[in-house]
């Protein structure tokens, strides 16, 4: 049984995302990116982006820190086919995000054993204002 | 350094070859993104499910091709989008080259932007992962 397109618009609750210098570096260390803009404090002020900030692969650890949306999904059938990110401004440490799962969107597409379903998470990554920081969408193919 | 001005559609640019993907660092990358999925780290459950042992998170890859876009914009241009499709597994002792040509140039709200295709790859044809950035520049 496919999935049904009521839930489009539902959302998980909202949960804040506190960004540390820590994490920051471990990931940056995980992936053996030597880059010193995640790092380097005196480096990173002396760049038009003012000071430290995350690399642009960060968000998926905040989307993994919250409680997700029960859609009863089987994981069997999931399969993560894409991966977006839109970025509004870089995020950097000491932020306290304010973030929200959402589905975006459930479309149906021709695939190479018949028809299947690709689902659009999105986690809207906010500032304390209310501003948009990022959105880190996930395309999912269920079949 | 990346200049707007030197840049031409279809342009090629040089290459990033990683260092072969090892078992430790698919740890680290399970620690630090929290994703602790065990086919990543556990090589006898990833067995039990058909695999021939751990492969890398998908966005381990994409964290490869977002160490060479940053390294491409350097302190010219900052990221406004970024997006991968995945591809083929990668394995503890695959090397990923992560290659890009530019797609696109152009202004707008007198701003200046590069839309780059990217991709990485195991090997020659054998791409893991694919997708585009756009640059903005400062």
């Amino acid at each position: 049984m496919g999935l049904d397109n009521s839930i489009v618009g539902l959302t998980g609750p909202e949960f804040t995302f506190e960004v540390e210098k820590r994490h920051i570096r471990q990931f940056v260390q995980a992936i053996g990116d030597k880059n010193p803009l995640y790092v380097d404090e005196a480096y990173a002020a002396g760049t038009p982006y003012g000071g430290i900030i995350a690399p642009p692969t960060f968000p998926i650890a905040i989307g993994v820190e919250g409680e997700s949306i029960d859609l009863e999904l089987d994981q069997k059938r999931m399969l993560h086919g894409e991966q977006e990110f839109i970025y509004n401004r870089p995020i950097r440490p000491g932020d306290r995000l304010t973030c929200q799962m959402k589905v975006a969107d459930l479309y149906e597409k021709e695939g190479r054993s018949g028809k299947m379903q690709c689902l659009v998470l999105d986690t809207e990554i906010k500032d304390e204002n209310g501003k948009q920081v990022a959105i880190s969408r996930t395309n999912i193919i269920y079949r | 350094m990346l200049k707007y001005n030197d840049l031409q559609e279809g342009q090629v640019l040089k290459p990033l070859v990683k260092p072969a993907v090892t078992k430790v660092q698919l740890v680290k990358y399970a620690g630090a993104s929290g994703d602790f999925n065990p086919l990543h780290t556990d090589d006898e459950f990833a067995q039990s499910i058909g695999m021939p042992g751990v492969i890398a998170h998908g966005m381990l890859v994409m964290g490869f091709l977002g160490e060479y876009v940053m390294h491409i914009a350097g302190t010219k241009a900052e990221p406004t989008n970024f997006r991968m499709r995945f591809g083929a597994i990668t394995r503890p002792g695959d090397e990923i080259t992560c290659s890009a040509a530019v797609r696109n140039i152009y202004e707008e709200d007198s701003k200046q932007y590069a839309d780059l295709e990217i991709k990485a790859e195991k090997a020659p044809g054998k791409v893991v992962g694919s997708g585009q950035a756009t640059l903005r520049f400062f």
